[in-house]
């Protein structure tokens, strides 16, 4: 038996660092591809809408440790020959993708019609008229979801242990099982994680009580 | 001794499995009729995860409606746990919680099931997010009706259950129905300590056959079923008994 020490310490801050990138990764990937699906959800094309609605109806529908497991063995199954790191990756990026994608709709939508009806009477097109009227509102409003879905996505992250990928979770759940102190390992990573979450949570209510301020 | 144990040598979703399969399978050998020879089981773990989400459900909302009038209480020292526990509960991930209770609850001497564990885990996580979401209904009710309901000389039990619980239930319905059907997802995760459900029947599976991406892309599909289920019911449960008289 073994006590917990700086190494066990540090290799817990290794899956944290793991964690981390993870989460960034995923969010980032998630952002790009959650803002199409979010217009293609918006679209005045009616079939573009309804696929983009069942991808997000999919993904919100299943668990995201199913949604691990299918996109990780189906990824094998096609004889993609890659790395579990990448797996996971794609993985928590259509996640992330479909969640985003749906709080923008929200927000997009949540736009007065008046926005909209301003930019065509001024003949502006598509583009212009999201990339200049409608996303810079729509983002701004989603802000506190946004945040709070970052949290939810990190915390999610952990479940990347299941799989055998080494982040904060699976390298508390190792040191654990080579020091036989359960209890303290795993109140070490949850304190970790509290820290990690806590504040984007802090921020993201701050940020809705200011924006209903604003209202 | 006995829970560590079975932790450490995994129940059938370790490594050692995992790269195997991985190597094995290829799409030209895509069998589903694996999945269709153990239908019984499967149907066995879509019952004992309905049973498990419910259970949890209620005892989240149990929770839920205990922290929101310890919430409101006038002293401090009622509110402070309460906000703390919500807190810490909101900021850590549902698999380092189940994990914390699985150890915690042998070393104070409480042994219990893994299944039982996962019930507590559930409500407790569910619960946290149930104070927040019932609070927000419950903050959403002008004081005045308090008040009113005071004048009336309605007791302070009747006023929390009559005038801030039922109209605040109402507000907040579709939230809550959307906390619980994500709390059914979250079940799946009570595999981890194999706690009886779909995952961990299905985890059982795959380890007997190796048909990783078929058995864990059917019962995707039955976790999809469930939550159109569990939707269809509470909304219909919701439209009968929380929906606005004038609407």
């Amino acid at each position: 038996m073994d006590k917990f020490g700086s190494p066990e310490f540090l290799f817990l801050l290794q899956g944290l660092k793991w964690t981390v990138l993870l989460t960034i990764i995923s969010f980032i990937g998630g952002g790009i591809i959650g803002l199409a699906i979010a217009l293609a959800r918006v679209s005045p094309v009616k079939i573009v809408q309804r696929i983009a609605a069942a991808y997000i109806a999919l993904f919100q529908g299943t668990p995201l440790l199913m949604q691990l497991f299918v996109i990780y063995y189906g990824l094998a199954l096609m004889s993609f020959n890659i790395d579990a790191w990448v797996a996971v990756s794609i993985a928590y990026t259509a996640h992330a993708s479909a969640f985003l994608g749906d709080i923008w709709r929200g927000t997009i939508q949540s736009l007065p019609k008046g926005q909209i009806e301003a930019s065509n009477a001024l003949a502006l097109g598509y583009v212009s008229r999201m990339r200049d009227i409608v996303l810079p509102q729509a983002l701004k409003i989603s802000l506190p979801a946004t945040i709070g879905f970052a949290v939810q996505l990190t915390k999610g992250t952990s479940l990347a242990a299941i799989v055998g990928f080494v982040e904060l979770a699976r390298a508390g759940q190792i040191v654990s099982n080579l020091i036989f102190q359960p209890l303290l390992v795993f109140g070490i990573v949850g304190i970790i994680y509290f820290f990690l979450c806590w504040p984007m949570s802090i921020l993201g209510s701050h940020l809705e009580r200011k924006l209903s301020l604003g209202n | 001794m006995d829970s560590f144990r079975l932790w450490l040598h995994g129940h059938g979703n370790g490594e050692a499995v995992f790269p195997l399969s991985l190597q094995e399978i290829s799409l030209s050998k895509l069998d589903f009729s694996i999945v269709i020879e153990r239908w019984a089981d499967l149907l066995h773990g879509v019952l004992f995860t309905l049973a498990l989400s419910a259970t949890g459900i209620f005892f989240a909302l149990v929770i839920g409606v205990v922290g929101v009038a310890m919430r409101r209480s006038g002293s401090r020292l009622v509110q402070v746990p309460v906000i703390m526990f919500v807190e810490l509960i909101r900021n850590t991930p549902f698999l380092v919680q189940i994990f914390f209770l699985f150890f915690a609850l042998p070393l104070i001497g409480i042994r219990l099931g893994p299944t039982v564990t996962a019930i507590i885990a559930l409500a407790i996580n569910g619960g946290a997010y149930s104070i927040e979401i019932i609070r927000g209904g419950v903050d959403s009710i002008p004081r005045g009706q308090v008040e009113a309901g005071a004048a009336l000389g309605m007791s302070r039990r009747q006023i929390f259950s009559d005038i801030i619980l039922i109209p605040a239930l109402r507000s907040i319905y579709p939230a809550l129905t959307s906390q619980f059907i994500l709390l059914t997802l979250t079940s799946s995760v009570c595999s981890s300590i194999s706690a009886s459900e779909l995952t961990h029947f299905a985890q059982r599976i795959e380890s007997e056959t190796f048909r990783s991406f078929e058995v864990y892309f059917t019962i995707t599909g039955l976790y999809l079923l469930i939550s159109w289920l569990i939707m269809a019911a509470l909304s219909a449960l919701g439209n009968r008994h929380f929906s606005y008289p004038n609407q």
